[in-house]
């Protein structure tokens, strides 16, 4: 069971981060340097969700060898570089995803 | 049709082309829940009450693998985080605006959302331009809303081994893809990436999100003032 007061702290968390950027920050708050390491903050932080789920296994062990994921992610940023389009890169991922584990490895 | 309206749907209309990558993410979310054992209720309250994709997807990411409030909650302020970036840019564009519109701007304010009303107020001398902000937010939030709910059906007949979860890491990569022309994001991703990875298991309380996190931003800090030094 989720506890109830979890799922409301991150919501006033996330409400939070979207009201302080409206109501209380001011251009002047935010240096150049600050806003150029802050534009880095989805690079620092994606990773850390994508990585896992590609190389750990269920159990949380690292998987390289026939690791589908591997070859199917690669797909994906190619077709993503290619076409710069969200949706390309997703799907072209799940499919080859799909293909790999279904066709090839199966 | 009123001023008003007119602006709200303008604001509709803007964001709409946006909302065909959040389909999928929305199904997903709902899949997954899902899959994790959360009942439909509690995952319609997480879309409702947190109403952020990256938040919720982290959110149950670190709740499964058994992680504590604490570290579930400053995961979800790290993610969050990249919102403050925003701040210079919006703040400016609505001083003038009632707190009311200020607070129900916020709770609508996804990226996309965000990206819209960046756009609009930047030229907008309406008075009645938070209207287009609440017509792109409000937008947004019914997507959403429909999308977690169909994700919650399809849960349930959608077989595990399809691994639907994939479509997560794949998400986020999307989102991300466009970095990897800059040497530095390509850096700072790996850096992240190789952290979380390889401290799994090994950095204590499922802290890894936000250890690879901090440890991406540092070095993001570190090489940004490396490329500075070296141009000035």
């Amino acid at each position: 069971m989720v506890e109830w007061s979890l799922i409301i702290y991150c919501g006033l968390i996330t409400f939070f981060s979207r009201y302080l950027m409206i109501a209380i920050l001011k251009k002047e708050m935010f240096t150049d340097r600050i806003r150029e390491v802050l534009s880095y903050v989805p690079s620092a932080i994606f990773p850390a969700i994508i990585f896992p789920a590609i190389f750990l296994d269920a159990t949380g062990d690292i998987l390289i060898e026939n690791n589908p994921k591997i070859f199917a992610s690669i797909i994906a940023i190619t077709i993503g570089l290619v076409s710069k389009n969200v949706l390309a890169t997703i799907f072209s991922g799940l499919i080859s995803y799909w293909f790999l584990i279904f066709v090839i490895f199966n | 049709m009123s001023n008003r309206s007119k602006i709200f749907f303008k604001g509709v209309a803007d964001v709409s082309p946006l909302m065909i990558p959040v389909v999928p993410f929305g199904i997903i979310f709902g899949v997954l829940a899902i899959d994790l054992g959360l009942s439909p209720i509690t995952i319609i309250a997480m879309s409702i009450i947190i109403f952020g994709g990256a938040s919720q997807i982290i959110f149950l990411q670190l709740f499964s693998a058994g992680a504590s409030s604490l570290i579930i909650l400053s995961s979800v302020g790290a993610v969050n985080s990249r919102h403050l970036l925003y701040g210079a840019v919006l703040s400016e564009h609505m001083s003038g605006f009632k707190m009311t519109w200020k607070i129900i701007i916020s709770y609508f304010l996804v990226d996309q959302a965000f990206a819209v009303t960046n756009s609009y107020l930047k030229k907008s001398t309406d008075k009645d331009k938070a209207f287009h902000s609440f017509g792109a937010g409000a937008t947004c939030w019914v997507i959403w809303q429909i999308t977690t709910i169909i994700g919650i059906f399809l849960g349930s007949i959608i077989p595990e081994k399809l691994g639907l979860s994939f479509a997560v890491p794949l998400t986020f990569l999307a989102l991300i893809v466009d970095d990897l022309r800059k040497l530095i994001n390509v850096i700072v991703i790996i850096i992240s990436g190789l952290i979380a990875t390889l401290g799994y298991e090994i950095i204590p309380f499922k802290a890894y999100v936000i250890v690879a996190a901090i440890s991406g931003l540092i070095i993001a800090t570190i090489l940004t003032k490396l490329k500075g030094s070296n141009n000035g």
